[in-house]
């Protein structure tokens, strides 16, 4: 108690730059991360408890750990094959939705740009995309097999057309929502086409473009792991679909972890890319 | 008439929206001389923006044309530069680029050093020198609003527009700006025409003071010449019977004239109806043809 109040005391008088900053960190690291920590903690018990007896289906954390502590401290190791480390595993499956949502994106924004501009366009697009954009990223896999007559694009393919609709659609919101004061400015500036698009469409349908991006990319990573499953080789998917059919219960467990933290990553980098180039377009 | 350097002549604007017609603007004939400092007045919904944006090139009239030195206006330009009522910066861009924009686009024979020189000039003539790189969020509204006007007045127009420019702004910032757009007026001598519904600042501001009638169908009312001498200042005009007695012609325009206006509306309405009989006649006879 004491030295919190000390700590701001030191906060308020000090003049040295660092002092305020530490007690900063102090109450951002009991705001922010003390929580989260506490929760873990806590449903990692609960499931120690649920899963320490003797006839229980799943491995307790404990012995997930030990279990595949061989595949935590070493993921970059490669035997050959379909028998190489976590790590590659992931980057295989990453490499897949990098090929899969860039297609999606360049697609997406110019499809939304082309519905959001034209409403003839719009018209004729809209609903095929309410009924397309419906299928399951899944029931995309057997025709893309069809089509490709290979695994890789059709796991690609799958990716493109999984993150492609919600890009579509908050593209072409984004672009309709453009104020009417924008589009005068332009016009008595009397910009042209392209200067149009670079300097008024793109930033002020930014914020909507980039909430479309985030919602494919976590999708794109929903769609590529069950892709994977089904086309085998090496990813994360199919390294959870192989696990099952050893019955490594363990193996799986920690291939979830692993799927959910590369996915919580890859929306944050979407989310911190967008806030750093829409910085500012919120507001007028 | 036409030899004036804006001319606007017999000018009708009628929307049409789902079958229905409504006419805003019947017959408006105005001209304005080059440097001329125009107030529109009229209440809300008269159609005073619809006017301003005729001008601008941004609405297409239903008859009648726009004339500004010697060429009829048909698409907007920078000739006639427009400052929003609601500033419309591009919140993306800093006060620097947004007035930049404009400027590269218009100013294309200068070099990059004389563009420069001419945004910091335009920012600094309203004041704004200090803050160019902020971006709109971190500026105040009045701050935005003479951004706005500068980034039209870089664009060095043939006439300005300014619609309601002012109307957003709490009292004491609009006076403030008042002032400034008064000394740039005095120094540029640009031709302006300004929307407005504040009575005071019509009467402060301009050269000639166009009152509008209520629509629907808004024709000019009357015009009002403002007599004083330049430069106004506020406190001194308070007091003097002129100024005075301009302001209470445009109240009494507004508000005591509104019902015979009216009345006149009426009758007009019942010539409209007759002209509406003819129309239809021609549309009958171009159907024929």
């Amino acid at each position: 108690m004491s030295s919190v109040q000390h700590s701001n005391t030191l906060a308020k008088t000090a003049t040295l730059r660092w002092a305020p900053d530490l007690a900063a960190i102090q109450q951002m690291l009991m705001q922010r991360v003390v929580p989260p920590v506490v929760i873990i903690a806590l449903l990692g018990a609960l499931w120690e408890l649920l899963c320490s007896s003797p006839g229980a289906a799943l491995p307790p954390p404990s012995q997930v750990l030990r279990d595949t502590w061989e595949l935590i401290v070493n993921p970059f190791y490669d035997y050959g094959g379909n028998d190489v480390g976590m790590a590659w595993q992931i980057l295989a499956s990453l490499e897949r939705v990098a090929y899969g949502y860039s297609l999606a994106v360049v697609a997406g924004i110019a499809l939304g740009v082309l519905v959001g501009q034209s409403t003839w366009a719009m018209r004729g697009l809209d609903p095929v995309f309410q009924v397309l954009r419906t299928v399951p990223p899944l029931a995309w896999l057997p025709i893309s097999l069809a089509g490709f007559q290979d695994s890789t694009p059709s796991a690609i393919f799958v990716i493109f057309i999984t993150a492609i609709w919600p890009i579509i659609i908050n593209t072409s919101v984004g672009i309709r929502n453009i104020p009417e004061d924008y589009r005068n400015v332009a016009r008595v500036l009397r910009l042209n086409g392209m200067e149009y698009f670079t300097r008024i469409m793109l930033p002020a349908a930014a914020p909507y473009i980039f909430s479309g991006l985030r919602i494919g990319v976590g999708l794109s990573w929903l769609a590529i792991v069950a892709a994977e499953m089904l086309i085998g080789g090496v990813g994360i998917g199919f390294f959870i679909w192989d696990a099952w059919n050893a019955s490594m219960i363990s193996d799986i467990v920690l291939a979830l972890v692993y799927v959910g933290i590369v996915g919580f990553i890859l929306d944050r980098m979407v989310a911190f890319i967008g806030n750093r180039v829409t910085r500012g377009t919120a507001q007028g | 008439m036409s030899n004036r350097y804006l001319s606007i002549e017999n000018v009708d604007m009628t929307f049409y929206a789902k079958g229905m017609e409504s006419q805003v603007l019947k017959g408006i004939d105005l001209a304005v001389d080059r440097g001329e400092y125009i107030s529109i007045i009229g209440h809300s919904g008269c159609g005073k923006s619809t006017l301003l944006n005729i001008v601008a090139g941004l609405t297409k009239s239903t008859s009648g044309a726009v004339i500004l030195d010697g060429k009829e206006v048909n698409s907007p330009g920078p000739d006639r530069s427009v400052v929003f009522q609601n500033h419309s910066l591009l919140p993306w861009l800093t006060v620097y680029e947004n007035v930049a924009l404009a400027v590269n686009k218009t100013q294309r024979g200068k070099s990059k050093a004389e563009r420069h020189e001419w945004i910091v000039k335009n920012l600094e003539m309203v004041g704004m020198g200090h803050a160019l790189d902020k971006r709109p969020a971190e500026i105040s509204g009045g701050m935005k609003q003479r951004v706005g006007i500068a980034r039209a007045l870089a664009m060095e127009p043939k006439v300005l527009l300014l619609d309601e420019p002012f109307g957003a702004l709490d009292a004491l910032t609009r006076a403030h700006l008042q002032e400034e757009v008064m000394r740039i007026q005095d120094e540029l001598g640009n031709t302006v025409i300004m929307i407005t519904h504040d009575v005071d600042e019509a009467v402060l501001l301009s050269d000639r003071i166009v009152m509008l009638t209520n629509g629907p169908s808004a024709r000019i009312g009357e015009i009002l010449d403002i007599d004083l001498p330049r430069p106004r200042d506020r406190i001194a005009l308070a007091d003097d019977p002129r100024y005075n007695h301009y302001r209470q012609e445009v109240l009494r325009f507004l508000y005591e004239k509104q019902r015979k206006v009216e009345s006149l509306a009426q009758r007009r309405g019942a010539v409209g109806e007759k002209e509406k009989g003819e129309k239809q006649k021609d549309e009958k006879e171009k159907a024929r043809a």
